[in-house]
């Protein structure tokens, strides 16, 4: 409902404090879903159908209940989290779980951290609860549930009414008629007879609750080897100047992994704005590096990349880059007269170059080729981004001295149908065949190479057989054609061009 | 042992520093320098005449397919100037619609003609915008050997002050340019030469196979020098040089083979039989 009001302001322009719902389809009949402070005051539950709910609200307004845009929602501000602690976790619908274990010294204790999280959300529209915990499930607990005020956690978690369990509906109404309303209640009881009445997982609930267990807790990012950042007193409104912090930063960040003896491939700035936005911008580069000007460079191309400018909006106020991907890169030499640099530099230059474009155009547009064990012809080769490390020296066939050329420098995939309008002989090419509106007589021709198919990978349908032929016509140009399929194979097989040759 | 011999120490430190003295200059460096010299020094074939005072490197030469069925030679024209020049590596421009229309570059075909895939870096942009605002950054790249774009159609981007920007860039940092257009008809640029290329009737090699490639090749334009050369040229992969087709022999049947370094001539495969029909 907040994401609504923050999504869609127009909708709430000139209307008072009007109660509001969302609605679901459950079944054959819509029911609220969720409902707003003043539609709750008006006595309306969630669950109740609609046509029941409008009886007892006439004034009620109605939203469809949208969970996807929700989720994508709760992620943002999950990222936006990300200023106060690396590990950020989701527990949908509607909770965000940040360990701050270690994460408050900036804030002078976990109390000012909490404060300025609900301000931030305040600013946005956003009413949030939240409660600390041992756990991330005492706090899930608690911040759902709060209930009385209690001396210490242990007690607070004691007096959570015993839907803080987390169990279905069934159970939880089980439960309240057996006489335990709170979570203490439940706890008092020997767990042995709870799980062999609700199952297994009710009592593991309990045994969370009161800290014995924990469940794994997943974040949403793995750490960042050298993360370095910069915040801000007041937020910085133009992208020059988070420009040259992020390059003051690299300098940082550089400084770092000399010191590891590392070089990073992978480097990602995080702008966070004011408002809670965050923009990330990733780098990468073919090799490891600690170059700040390179760097600046390729952040430069990306920004231009971008589909939509960077909006600095409110301005940033905190600025992060972390290199996500470190790699060995000893501690480099000055460069002495007269050394035997230059083959090393020309290297240099045409990496910087395949960084720059990869980050312009993307990494798939810049490529290279490798081998791979095939011997059907459009499948014997890769193209590779040109980023990626450059692998072992591969192997590829060597040529035969004296040999014209046996591979075409085109090659179609899918291969396009030709017609052989000329009688052939068996096994032959075909005296003339037409391709893209155009007849061509052939002069030369060379062939069969026969090349079968992978019989050992598809059992069910035999693959027919390829007779390549290397054919010239009378004008001189070269193509490589095949016939699908050999006579015993097929009743009419079908001729292809595969390739064009210089 | 070789405590013992005295003078068999001896003569092992001096093998140990003769290839220590040796080492700074690469095989690699080595054999750029003698395929740059070669391009250099005046060629005493005579079949190169018609490329004497042209295709010099770094700077923009246009090559024209005669027509649009003569992209490939026109292509393959393009990739033996390169070789023949040692102007390694080839960054290779190409446009996505070049993917459709004439199909993805099979690096075993380029490797055929000499061009081998480590020396060869292929970028596929969305559109001509795109394809020459990256010819414009790698003319500038000083470690390319040649920049290789590939146009199909009218490309007015093209156009005289992009050619003479890219001229500049060329001059500047000794890359090759090398501009293809497929479909195009000539139009004024800033290009040192323009070719019109062709395919040609290759030499027939036993049992009227194909041969080797085969070019007609028309000199259009060339600055501050006498254009239209004709001649007819044919691509030679293992000397990396322009044959005169008349002057082409088919290697005999297990004559004249070279002996590969390393290896027996017992593991070679015998001469190719040519099959036909």
């Amino acid at each position: 409902m907040d994401r609504l009001r923050a999504d869609r302001p127009h909708l709430f322009v000139g209307r008072g404090e009007q109660p509001l719902a969302l609605t679901e389809r459950v079944g054959g009949a819509i029911r609220l879903a969720a409902l707003d402070r003043s539609a709750l005051l008006a006595g309306l539950v969630p669950g109740l159908t609609l046509a029941d709910a409008r009886a007892r609200v006439p004034e009620l307004e109605v939203f469809e209940a949208d969970p996807h845009a929700d989720h994508a929602w709760l992620e943002r501000l999950a990222d936006g989290c990300a200023r106060y602690t690396p590990t950020v976790s989701l527990a949908p619908p509607d909770t965000l779980l940040l360990d701050i274990a270690g994460c408050t010294h900036a804030f002078e204790g976990e109390r000012f951290l909490a404060a300025d999280v609900e301000g931030r959300l305040a600013r946005r529209g956003v009413i949030a609860r939240h409660a600390f915990g041992d756990t991330p499930e005492v706090a899930h607990a608690l911040a759902r549930y709060a209930g009385a005020p209690a001396p210490d956690e242990k007690g607070a978690v004691r007096r959570l009414p015993v839907a803080a369990l987390g169990l279905d509906a069934d159970d939880t109404a089980a439960l309240v008629a057996a006489g335990l309303k709170t979570v203490g209640d439940v706890m008092a009881r020997p767990l042995s007879g709870l799980a062999a009445r609700f199952g297994e997982e009710a009592a593991t609930a309990v045994r969370r609750l009161s800290g014995d267990t924990r469940a794994p807790v997943a974040a949403r990012r793995v750490a960042i080897p050298v993360v370095v950042e910069r915040r801000f007193a007041e937020p910085i409104a133009r992208t020059e100047f988070a420009l040259a912090v992020i390059a003051e930063l690299a300098g940082e960040a550089a400084d770092m992994l000399e010191q590891r003896r590392e070089g990073g491939r992978r480097w990602e700035a995080r702008l966070f704005r004011a408002d809670g936005q965050v923009q990330r911008l990733r780098v990468e580069t073919a090799r490891p590096t600690r170059d700040v000007a390179a760097l600046m460079r390729l952040f430069a191309e990306r920004i231009d990349a971008l589909a939509d400018p960077l909006d600095p909006g409110f301005g940033y106020d905190l600025i992060r880059l972390g290199v996500v991907l470190a790699e060995r890169l000893e501690g480099s030499q000055l460069k002495l007269e007269g050394g035997h640099v230059r083959a090393k530099d020309r290297e240099g230059e045409v990496g910087a170059l395949v960084d720059r474009l990869s980050t312009r155009l993307g990494r798939g547009r810049v490529r290279r080729f490798a081998p791979r064990e095939s011997h059907i012809p459009e499948q014997a080769e890769l193209m590779l981004p040109a980023a990626q490390a450059p692998s072992p020296a591969p192997d590829w066939l060597a040529t035969e001295p004296g040999e014209p050329p046996l591979r075409p420098i085109y090659l179609f995939d899918p291969p396009q149908p030709i017609d052989s309008i000329a009688a052939e002989t068996p096994d032959g090419p075909p005296a003339r065949f037409r391709w893209r509106r155009a007849v061509h007589d052939v002069a030369r021709a060379e062939g069969p190479e026969r090349i079968a198919g992978e019989w050992w990978r598809r059992h069910d349908a035999p693959v027919p057989t390829r007779d390549y032929f290397r054919v010239e016509d009378r004008r001189g140009r070269r193509y490589w054609i095949f016939r699908h399929g050999l006579y015993a194979e097929t009743e009419r097989p079908r001729w292809y061009v595969h390739g064009l040759f210089a | 042992m070789l405590e013992k011999f005295p003078a068999w120490r001896f003569r092992y430190e001096n093998i140990t520093r003769t290839r220590v003295s040796d080492s700074p200059l690469s095989i690699a460096e080595l054999r750029q320098l003698v395929a740059g010299g070669a391009a250099t020094q005046a060629d005493p074939r005579p079949a190169d005449a018609w490329r004497r005072g042209g295709l010099a490197r770094g700077q923009l030469h246009e090559i024209y397919a005669a027509e649009d069925a003569d992209g490939p030679a026109a292509i393959g024209f393009a990739v033996a100037v390169a070789l023949a020049a040692g102007a390694l590596p080839v960054l290779w421009l190409r446009t996505e619609g070049h993917e459709a229309a004439t199909g993805r570059l099979h690096a075993t075909g380029l490797l055929e003609l000499g061009l081998a895939p480590d020396a060869l870096l292929l970028v596929v942009v969305p559109d001509e915008d795109a394809a020459l605002r990256t010819a414009a950054d790698a003319a500038r790249c000083a470690g390319l050997g040649t920049l290789l774009v590939e146009s199909r159609g009218r490309a007015p981007g093209l156009d005289l002050t992009a050619t003479r920007r890219l001229m500049l860039a060329a001059e500047a940092s000794g890359v090759t340019v090398l501009s293809v257009r497929v479909g195009a008809a000539v139009c004024p640029s800033a290009a040192a030469t323009r070719w019109a290329v062709a395919a040609c009737p290759s030499t027939a090699l036993a049992a009227d196979a194909p041969g080797a490639p085969a070019f007609e090749i028309e000199c259009l334009r060339r600055r501050g020098g006498p254009a239209g050369t004709r001649a007819r040229v044919e691509w030679n992969r293992d000397d990396r040089c322009f044959d005169d087709p008349s002057s082409y022999q088919a290697p005999l049947a297990g004559a004249g083979v070279p002996l590969a370094v390393g290896g027996p001539a017992a593991r070679r495969p015998a001469a190719p039989v040519r099959r036909a029909g």
